[in-house]
């Protein structure tokens, strides 16, 4: 058991499966001897040499395709994009081949390929370097779209995405990278896909969430708690496919629910949740499904992040309209 | 100052592009021998099996032609025209190779080892016609133009990094499919990993309707690997022993670990981009296009072995009807498939079936068993 961070996790789940397949590789733009920008393979290289962790050249479609043919030919790709808002010269890699490959061959080829990506808000960062696409990914057949909301996940689910012999987009929350610190097991140990979790039990409402708005939601309970109402967080984990049978079972018990996302609204993880939840739990329900997002606009310039990213406060605010419906 | 001489001439260093990328030819339009060495390399049985492969992918043309008109095939991409390209470079590959094909390279997916009724069914669009075998080097055909390229780097670094020896990848596209990103980038990265790679394009003069000239200011489409630092050649594509021998050597250079090639072939479709409503007299001219039509790779080549002997009308007709009987046996295969079922396609959308997944086989299940 050690205190790590976020990254760490993600770090520590990296040395972990390059050590213990060889067949898997990571590699992307500054993955080397930089250990990437955030440091997410920081040592890597060193520890592992330059065949199994290597910087590509600075484009993103060809690190998708290579990636494609690196798994035909037995590997198990692991490569990094630098970011989520360079992922659209990639997507035909992405959503026009590994996700449907197989698919198109009938089940004879697969393709374990784990493509890393940070993304998220409140840091800062320039243009195309927060940006909340998880949307976009969710819609792809064939492609699991996972991301942690904390240092335990971080690393259990990385490992069973690495292990896995689909594709899958795991998300980084570049919020939660260093901004929390947990204590995980040092061995390698697995967190299950397609498997959302309970990270709080309550009975009056749901809310559900994912990466950093987890962790948000978890403060609106806790306050709420203070006033006597009792608030469920449901932490999706893997966005997709989605977890429908722990989704409905919460409503079912609290009869309520909100469901938080980071991103724009439009066609969103949550614009799925409260779909789900009104074709197969509307029975369930004493109220309207809740939704807090961002508004729908381009991803905001740096000074106005704040007002654009869901607050706590926003949560709470529609938590309460939705309890008092 | 008017008269004063730029500090660089452009106009002279544009003029001077590409001016090294002269095409490779063995035998020219007249089946006259340019390059004696070359020819005398090969038996005379081996140089009819070479004309036979020709011969193979121009019946293999036809039949496809009047298979997709009679409503037996669904897409299909002519290949007449392009015999000696297809059938020069693939002929040089080993089948441990690994092809990444576009959709114009059916032909040498079949050498590669695709069973005809495969292609067939690939061509209707039955899942059947993509399920390969473990020891079938290759994917199925791509429809994205430059996809094949980056992944074909990607097969060719797995292919250093696992360390087998005498094994490349290789790759097809068209004129059109290098002005993709993914072509360069697929050269570039195989170029920067030094990776067993041969890309081969086959420059038929179209991208659909857009002409060569309007694709790119590039004088040749060789030259466009010189940028990645990787050797590249034009071969006269309507010449199998040229197509052939340059492939030969560009997989042999891969394959020592020298890293990878590229090939430009100039050949020509002679029909239409696809059987899909394409229509040729929109875009091209009769004076354009008899020129190559008298440039039939099958003519030169064929008229060389009818003056050596060893090739006659007769033996010809007869292989062809053994051909025929090929396909007309394939067609039945091709017929004898099962119909696709919803509930294996969504088995195969994953290994492990997550809910909605599991929940809609059952959906489909229910309806199927109706």
């Amino acid at each position: 058991m050690s205190k790590k961070t976020y990254i760490q996790a993600i770090t520590d789940a990296l040395r972990l499966e390059l050590g213990s397949d060889e067949k898997t590789l990571i590699f992307g733009e500054d993955v080397g001897k930089n250990g990437g920008v955030f440091r997410a393979t920081d040592g890597l290289q060193a520890e592992f040499g330059e065949d199994r962790v290597f910087d590509t050249p600075l484009a993103e479609s060809g690190i998708g395709g290579l990636s494609i043919g690196l798994a035909l030919e037995g590997f198990r790709p692991i490569p990094e994009i630098q970011f989520l808002g360079f992922i659209f010269e990639t997507l035909d890699s992405i959503a026009g081949q590994m996700s449907r490959e197989r698919f198109r061959t009938g089940g004879t080829r697969h393709m374990p390929i784990t493509i890393r990506s940070p993304y998220g808000g409140g840091t800062h960062t320039p243009e195309m370097h927060a940006d909340s696409l998880e949307g976009y990914l969710a819609q792809i057949p064939g492609l699991r779209v996972v991301t942690p909301s904390n240092p335990y996940d971080a690393k259990g689910l990385l490992i069973s995405s690495i292990r896995n012999n689909d594709p899958v987009f795991f998300l980084e929350n570049l919020k939660l990278y260093r901004s929390m610190k947990a204590d995980i097991p040092d061995e390698a140990y697995t967190v299950p896909l397609d498997k959302a979790n309970v990270v709080r039990e309550g009975t009056d409402i749901t809310l559900i969430a994912y990466s950093a708005q987890v962790n948000q939601s978890l403060k609106v309970a806790e306050k709420l708690e203070k006033e006597g109402i009792s608030v469920e967080v449901v932490d999706l984990r893997t966005l997709s496919p989605l977890d429908e049978e722990t989704i409905l079972k919460s409503v079912e018990k609290t009869g309520r629910a909100v469901a938080i996302q980071e991103a724009q609204r439009q066609a969103g993880i949550a614009a799925n949740v409260a779909s789900l939840i009104a074709e197969k739990g509307a029975l369930y329900l004493s109220a309207p499904v809740g939704r807090v997002s961002a508004p729908d606009t381009v991803y905001p310039f740096g000074l106005a992040e704040d007002d654009w990213l869901p607050a706590e406060d926003e949560i709470e605010a529609k938590t309460r309209e939705i309890l008092n419906y | 100052m008017d008269n004063e001489k730029p500090i660089v001439d452009f106009s002279a260093i544009r003029d001077a592009l590409g001016k090294d990328f002269k095409p490779v030819q063995v035998m020219d339009g007249q089946a006259n021998v340019v390059n004696e060495a070359i020819v005398s390399k090969y038996s005379n049985d081996q140089l009819v099996d070479f004309l036979k492969l020709m011969i193979w992918e121009r019946t293999l043309h036809q039949r496809s032609n009047a298979l997709t008109r009679q409503g037996r095939l669904g897409f299909y991409a002519p290949t007449e025209g392009q015999e000696a390209s297809e059938m020069g470079s693939n002929s040089a590959m080993k089948s441990t190779d690994v092809l990444m094909p576009a959709y114009r390279d059916i032909p040498q997916l079949i050498q590669h080892g695709l069973p005809v009724y495969k292609a067939f069914l690939w061509s209707r669009g039955h899942v059947l016609g993509n399920e390969y075998p473990e020891d079938l080097h290759a994917m199925p055909p791509q429809i994205i133009i430059g996809a094949q390229y980056i992944q074909a780097a990607g097969v060719a670094l797995g292919i250093k990094k696992n360390g087998t020896e005498d094994k490349v990848a290789y790759s097809y596209t068209g004129d059109g499919g290098t002005s993709q990103g993914d072509f360069y980038e697929g050269m570039n990265f195989a170029g920067a990993f030094q990776a067993p790679a041969v890309f081969i394009v086959q420059n038929n003069g179209y991208a659909i309707s857009v002409p060569r000239r309007k694709q790119t200011a590039a004088r040749t489409l060789a030259q466009k690997a010189v940028a990645a630092g990787i050797p590249s050649v034009q071969v006269d594509g309507m010449d199998f022993l040229a197509v052939h021998e340059v492939t030969k050597a560009a997989r042999e250079y891969a394959a020592a670990g020298n890293g990878p090639v590229m090939i430009e072939t100039l050949t020509y479709r002679f029909g239409p981009h696809t059987n899909a409503g394409d229509d040729p007299k929109r875009y091209r001219t009769k004076a354009e296009e008899q020129p190559w039509f008298d440039n039939d790779p099958l003519i030169r080549y064929r008229k060389y072995l009818t003056d050596q002997g060893v090739w006659s009308e007769d033996i010809e007709n007869d292989y062809v009807d053994q051909v025929k009987a090929d396909i007309k046996a394939a067609v039945k295969q091709a017929d004898e498939a099962p119909k696709q079922k919803m509930t294996e396609f969504l088995g195969n959308v994953f290994e492990e079936q997550p809910q909605n997944i599991q929940q809609q086989i059952t959906e489909y299940q229910a309806k199927e068993s109706k």
